[in-house]
């Protein structure tokens, strides 16, 4: 996908807080793929490295978010600290070696779009399907986040672009123009 | 019906007891006692495997799908192993469970580990065509276009008597293959006894095995406790391993109702 907008990216910032507090974890984040590229980019980070990770780029072959991008499927790795490459995209950055990793793919219909991870939450062996089935959740309200705010801008296009248009003409021209626009709502709402 | 949650059975959750109606029991015995899978070869259509990993002991062959300049895809033969540790982790886990299979790998993923559908089809091509016994995929897809064609192959593999063993995703996740009836589809329940799976009343998922804190090989050459449906579906192919050992004449129809007769959960109701 293209580089996030900022609305976008204030979308993502609201699930990875909210991820991150009901799992109780000390961090939660959200890398995104741009189409062909062989990294992923940290778009929201919610507790640590939220300062310092954003924009930061790490390659698919960086730990389990790579993993699980590649092959669609939620993981969860409990005692990761045992093997630093595999934490090394927060690790490298923050200095923060998390322990448990949870990871869930960003799908859309035709393919992946991200990852979003939650770092350190208390282990409850009981609750790990629950934690799996809640982070596929996750996944799934910022995949559509994502989606919802691709639509919207691709929607917005003409029409921002018809007002600077519009904008931009003086006197009468602006005038008429501005009633073919209003005859043309007028048009479009009787259909 | 007890609901099961999306991802698989939880810790505390009670599997449906299904009742049977055939006359005569299978048993587990029957099914697999004394086998070791002796003969049977089980595909990895994965990241590659570690062969030399201490838990994969081997593998019987490797090779990867490259596209060349125009993207057509070749198979060719792979020293490079595994890319990720995916693969070696799902290795791991049915060299544990069928010790005497077949080990073979075929790589779908790049060393960047980006890959497409085009790997995936013609890897999984590949395998149908040299007549594994039992592929596992541990990974899925969300493209439609390939789709399509992996279909064709799920049901192609089906009725030539090769058994595709594919992880469940989330339920509300549209990802193929495991969504097709001519797979044998896998989530993770909660327990940790690798032999113990249940039948899953409530498809698309058709069964359930060990997938929380698992042990997997890892590439460090040690374990790693690891939780997700991609290493329930080693646990389901190995077990296929054990029966087609012993049963080589069942065909991938039959294997499914074997798993079914043989699952914790279901029960014979006698009148």
């Amino acid at each position: 996908m293209s580089p996030a907008s900022s609305g976008q990216i204030a979308l993502l910032q609201s699930v990875v807080d909210v991820a991150r507090a009901i799992f109780g974890a000390q961090a939660a984040s959200i890398l995104l793929h741009e189409h062909g590229a062989a990294e992923l980019t940290f778009a929201a980070v919610s507790g640590e490295g939220s300062s310092t990770l954003v924009g930061r780029r790490i390659p698919l072959t960086t730990g389990v978010a790579g993993w699980v991008f590649a092959t669609r499927q939620p993981l969860a790795i409990e005692d990761v600290s045992s093997d630093p490459r595999f934490a090394g995209d927060v690790a490298s950055s923050t200095g923060y070696v998390p322990k448990g990793i949870m990871a869930a793919p960003l799908l859309n219909e035709d393919r992946a779009l991200g990852v979003i991870s939650v770092l350190d939450r208390p282990r409850r062996v009981e609750f790990s399907l629950i934690e799996m089935d809640l982070l596929g959740a996750f996944a799934r309200l910022a995949a559509q986040a994502l989606e919802l705010a691709a639509t919207a801008r691709a929607a917005s296009g003409p029409v921002a672009r018809l007002q600077e248009s519009l904008d931009a003409l003086e006197g009468p021209r602006r005038a008429a123009a501005t009633r073919l626009v209003e005859a043309l709502g007028d048009v479009l709402e009787e259909l | 019906m007890t609901e099961l949650p999306a991802y698989g059975l939880g810790y505390d959750d009670e599997a449906p007891r299904v009742p049977s109606a055939w006359p005569q029991a299978v048993s587990r015995e029957w099914a697999w006692g004394g086998s070791a899978g002796e003969g049977v070869a089980v595909c990895l259509v994965d990241s590659g495997v570690r062969g030399d990993h201490p838990l994969v002991g081997g593998v019987d062959r490797a090779v990867t799908v490259t596209l060349d300049d125009d993207g057509e895809p070749h198979v060719r033969d792979d020293e490079t192993g595994d890319v990720s540790g995916h693969g070696t982790a799902c290795a791991g886990i049915v060299r544990a469970i069928a010790p005497a299979a077949r080990i073979t790998s075929v790589r779908v993923l790049e060393a960047d580990l980006s890959g497409g559908g085009t790997q995936l089809l013609a890897g999984l091509g590949w395998a149908l065509e040299q007549g594994y016994e039992v592929v596992n995929l541990s990974l899925s897809t969300t493209r439609r276009a390939v789709a399509q064609t992996l279909h064709e192959l799920a049901d192609t593999a089906y009725f030539a008597r090769t058994l595709l063993v594919a992880c469940a995703n989330n339920r509300l996740v549209d990802s193929y293959p495991w969504k097709f009836s001519s797979v044998v589809s896998v989530a993770s329940h909660a327990g940790t006894d690798p032999m113990e799976y249940f039948y899953n009343p409530d498809p698309p998922v058709e069964f359930l095995a060990r997938g929380v804190d698992v042990d997997v090989a890892w590439p460090s050459g040690g374990t790693m406790r690891a939780t997700g449906n991609s290493f329930a579906a080693p646990h389901i192919a190995a077990i296929c391993a054990l029966i087609l050992a012993k049963h080589p004449e069942l065909t991938p129809f039959q294997v499914k109702g074997v798993l079914f007769e043989t699952a914790s959960n279901v029960v014979r109701e006698t009148p």
